[in-house]
């Protein structure tokens, strides 16, 4: 099951390779906060993914609250480019 | 409990796919509005998945995996609206191909204007 | 539009869904961690209450219920569809995409039915909410098929407006 897990990672890590050149290339501020958007949902993905691999709990935990402190740094970039902060 | 090995197993291959589409979109749209369209679908789906196919491989952590997963269907779809949104604000326009099709926001929110000075 | 619950409606309503919630933050059941969740949440309650809901336990039907849970499914099934195309979209190598803003009236009044309805639009087939006036939303479409306003409707905000009817008005 060990190579199962690995190749599951190296899609996902493909396509965060995607995400990261769209983020340096963007050409507005708006196109990376999207690639940002869309790695972080990936590292949310994959962090749970390592809690059941190394069996710790306290990643979900990591996950949970890094999916939240993103919500939120999101909105607060969207605040900002609407310019009501 | 083979079964629910193969229903985790599963999920998480469904949702590697949709992740890697993911980034392949933000990759390949041609701007903005298109992006967040790729980016947040298939990313929000991508991670659902895998998240719940680790829950059902591991059934002591179901509930918090359902909790990330419930917290991720209505956090992600508001913050790409919140972003789009801002962004309009912002003064940057979608792109058209059909010339004929207007942006109905941009003329709701010249009215909007225009009642306001009057 | 129907008037307000009471507010002893309300502050229960709030008070239970806070502790909900706590129960499943910590996904323990150590009475210290109960009791603590009942303190926080009741002083949480005690603040929030007056915008948290404006339904209270009136939402709480059977009717309801089972409409909410139908919408679940619909949900669902339009989430898979929607991921499905975006896929096709974009390994497409010609990009096949006619996008655009257009303008989708709903008939909902409440507040809240009109973010689940912007949330699940924003979630399924080719379609992002960009802004919602009054009861006007604004959407972005992949591939616009008309602009008018009946198109609009049916193509994309029919299906989930049906059931949100029967939840809240």
């Amino acid at each position: 099951m060990d190579l199962f897990f690995i190749i599951i990672i190296s899609i996902i890590s493909l396509g965060a390779l995607f995400g990261l050149i769209r983020f340096i290339k963007g050409p507005t501020t708006s196109d990376r906060v999207v690639a940002l958007d869309t790695l972080s949902a990936m590292l949310i993905a994959v962090l749970v993914l390592l809690a059941f691999i190394f069996d710790r709990y306290i990643y979900i935990d990591v996950s949970l609250i890094y999916a939240v402190l993103g919500f939120i740094g999101i909105i607060t970039i969207a605040r900002y480019l609407e310019g009501g902060i | 409990m083979q079964i629910f090995d193969y229903i985790g197993y599963f999920l998480i291959s469904v949702g590697a796919i949709f992740l890697f589409l993911g980034g392949l979109g933000v990759f390949r749209m041609p701007d903005f509005y298109t992006r967040v369209q790729a980016g947040t679908k298939a990313s929000t789906l991508g991670a659902m998945s895998i998240i719940l196919g680790v829950g059902v491989l591991q059934p002591e952590w179901f509930v918090k995996t359902l909790v990330i997963v419930i917290f991720l269907a209505i956090a992600n779809p508001l913050s790409s609206h919140a972003l789009a949104r801002g962004t309009h604000k912002a003064h940057q326009k979608p792109i058209v191909k059909d010339e004929k099709i207007e942006d109905a926001y941009e003329i709701a929110e010249h009215k909007a204007e225009e009642k306001n000075i009057k | 539009m129907k008037k307000e619950s009471s507010k002893i409606s309300k502050f229960f309503y709030t008070w239970i869904f806070l502790f909900v919630l706590w129960m499943a933050f910590t996904t323990s059941l150590d009475i210290a961690e109960l009791i603590a969740g009942v303190f926080i949440s009741f002083i949480i309650s005690l603040f929030t209450y007056k915008f948290f809901t404006t339904t209270g336990f009136s939402i709480l039907t059977p009717k309801k219920i089972f409409y909410f849970i139908k919408y679940l499914f619909v949900f669902i099934i339009e989430l898979i569809k929607a991921n499905f195309d975006v896929a096709r979209i974009v390994i497409n190598p010609k990009l096949p995409i006619n996008p655009g803003i257009v303008e989708v009236e709903s008939k909902l009044t409440s507040d809240f039915a009109k973010m689940i309805l912007a949330n699940s639009i924003t979630l399924t087939p080719g379609t992002l909410t960009v802004d919602i006036i009054d009861n006007k939303l604004f959407v972005h479409w992949l591939y616009v098929k008309g602009t008018d306003t009946e198109t609009t409707y049916n193509e994309i905000a029919k299906t989930f407006e049906d059931i949100l009817i029967k939840i809240y008005e």
